[in-house]
């Protein structure tokens, strides 16, 4: 049984195993992606965790042109935007995560609904390993 | 099921004032403060001894980040002669002030204090514009950020889930934008006061000074759909769909009921009032509404006894093109998924029968954040009083009106309702 607290350091740790993890309340069954100590419906902190599938369809998105100095460090920039989205999984839960694999010169070419993949965008931030959520078109 | 709430006692407004808004390199935080406090005081119809002032409520969102000083509530209170008195500074993100305004409120209604000032602040034009972006979405959810969503994509994939639910489109959103800029040059204040028409005759002008092929559009939305006019932020977000960066100030003087009309034959009374909470994209059960300014408007509305119906006019805050349109729906105006319509035949412009965003908006009035709140409520003020000169809603008996303030992705949401008696 997986012990780790369900917090979002968990969470960024499983990440970067390549694990999307969620909690599910064990008394009332409601998921929670990321995962919530408590239940925000009926309160139990009996929580367990979860692997998702990573699959879903995208629920939103953006391609974005003026980003943050992390991102620009990337070489994002208004001739190379990037494209965040809201992702609907299949296990009924939503996730914020980057969408690779898309022309985000042609934003119009993108469709809310597009059956999507999940992807592991692995970095290394001053020497400490860390994982960005993304997901790609199926 | 909310609960019906009221007010130990009646709270009034009898004076307010703003600063102008726009980028100012030779003003700091002071200086436009007490631009708006002079201009409080000046309002105040049979004048005011600032020394009766017992404490004061002051939102600043991030002060801290950009220009790297906090702790605002007694700099501001020793700026206009209020310490030792009590300051409390608020912080709801770009709903700071009007966080203020209900500190404000509450303080009086509890029968603590007499009179209260209310106040907001905002220096944003000394960092870069992309500093300004990474300072801004230190008010997202973390799981936002972190995968790169800025404010302008947010509200742009808000837009998008809009779009695909109800069929709108960009065209839908430029109407918002058009209109917006056809109020702001009535404003005086306002950091953009001219209209769309007006900017695309200013390009073709430098263009022709310059000696460049004059650019050439047929209409409005033709200029707004020219990506080297209107270039993409955060599509399907472009310049024109988001509120610029300001420097700026707003301030209010708040009264015991019984006591208003000492200062002015012609106060406000504070009638509705309602603020909710929110959870971010991740947790929204629907990406096309704020469940926290329904909560909001709900409250103020249960207060008040009013309904949708019988608000007259409203600021809402439309820190981008879309976030008015959700808005306008979430606050009842409009049927969910009908605003786009409405819009289009011209229903919340100046002369229509539901008045949106006169001041022009966060759009082109300006958004330095911690001052929006109240600088809304200062034109529901000046409107109520009938003293909008140009931008006067030209409607009969003009009695109720509103204010509608959102800070981060919809974190924190308010709904305001003033009466004139």
């Amino acid at each position: 049984m997986e012990q780790r607290p369900f917090s979002d350091i968990s969470y960024e740790q499983f990440l970067n195993e390549e694990k999307l993890m969620g909690s599910r309340c064990k008394a009332c069954n409601a998921l929670f992606v990321p995962p919530r100590p408590i239940c925000i419906h009926c309160y139990s902190s009996d929580m367990e965790w979860v692997e998702l599938k990573g699959e879903g369809k995208l629920g939103a998105f953006t391609c974005i042109s003026v980003g943050p100095p992390f991102m620009i460090a990337e070489g994002f920039n208004r001739k190379n935007p990037y494209c965040s989205g809201v992702v609907d999984l299949e296990e009924g839960a939503r996730v914020d995560a980057r969408i690779e694999g898309v022309d985000t010169l042609k934003p119009e070419t993108i469709q809310v609904g597009m059956p999507l993949k999940v992807k592991y965008l692995h970095r290394d931030e001053e020497g400490i390993p860390k994982t960005y959520l993304a997901f790609e078109p199926k | 099921m909310q609960k019906k709430r009221k007010l130990g006692r009646g709270v009034a407004l009898v004076g307010a004032g703003m600063s102008k808004f726009g980028m100012f390199r030779d003003k700091d935080s002071k200086d436009l403060f007490a631009e708006a406090f002079k201009e409080m005081l000046d309002s105040v119809d049979k004048g005011l001894d600032p020394r009766d002032i017992d404490a004061m409520y002051l939102g600043n969102f991030s002060n801290d980040f950009f220009i790297h000083q906090s702790h605002w509530g007694p700099l501001m209170s020793d700026l206009v002669g209020m310490a030792p008195k009590p300051a409390t500074r608020t912080e709801g993100a770009c709903a700071s002030s009007a966080l203020a305004f209900r500190e404000g409120v509450f303080a009086i209604a509890s029968g603590f204090y007499d009179m209260v000032l209310v106040g907001g602040v905002e220096e944003m034009s000394k960092r870069t514009t992309e500093e300004v972006a990474e300072g801004l979405a230190l008010a997202t959810v973390p799981y936002e950020g972190r995968v790169g969503f800025t404010f302008p994509g947010v509200f742009g994939a808000l837009a998008t889930a809009y779009f695909s639910k109800y069929g709108a489109g960009r065209e839908h959103l430029m109407n918002i934008t058009i209109k917006s800029h056809s109020n702001a040059p009535l404003n005086p204040k306002a950091q953009f006061p001219f209209s769309i028409a007006d900017m695309m005759k200013a390009k073709q002008k430098r263009a022709e000074k310059k000696g460049q092929p004059i650019p050439e559009w047929e209409d409005e939305k033709a200029f707004l759909s020219d990506p080297r006019a209107n270039p993409p932020v955060a599509w399907p977000m472009h310049l024109y769909d988001c509120c610029p960066i300001s420097d700026g100030a707003s301030c209010m003087v708040l009264v015991a009921e019984e006591t208003a009309k000492q200062f002015t034959d012609d106060p406000l009374y504070v009638i509705g009032l309602g603020q909710g909470s929110g959870r971010g994209l991740h947790a929204c059960d629907d990406l096309t509404y704020f469940e926290a300014t329904r909560y909001a408007a709900q409250e103020a509305y249960g207060m008040s006894g009013l309904t949708p119906k019988d608000i007259q006019f409203s600021e809402v805050h439309d820190c981008f093109s879309i976030a008015e349109m959700i808005h306008i729906e979430d606050l009842g105006f409009f049927k969910a998924g009908e605003g786009f319509k409405a819009v289009a035949d011209g229903a919340t412009r100046l002369d229509g029968p539901m008045p949106v965003n006169t001041s022009g908006g966060l759009k082109c009035k300006g958004h330095p954040v911690g001052a929006t709140g109240i600088s809304q409520l200062y034109e529901v003020w000046t409107q109520l009083r009938g003293k909008a000169g140009e931008r006067q809603v030209p409607k009969k008996d003009l009695r109720i009106g509103a204010a509608h303030n959102l800070g981060g992705t919809g974190g924190t949401c308010t709904f305001t309702i003033l009466e004139r008696r």
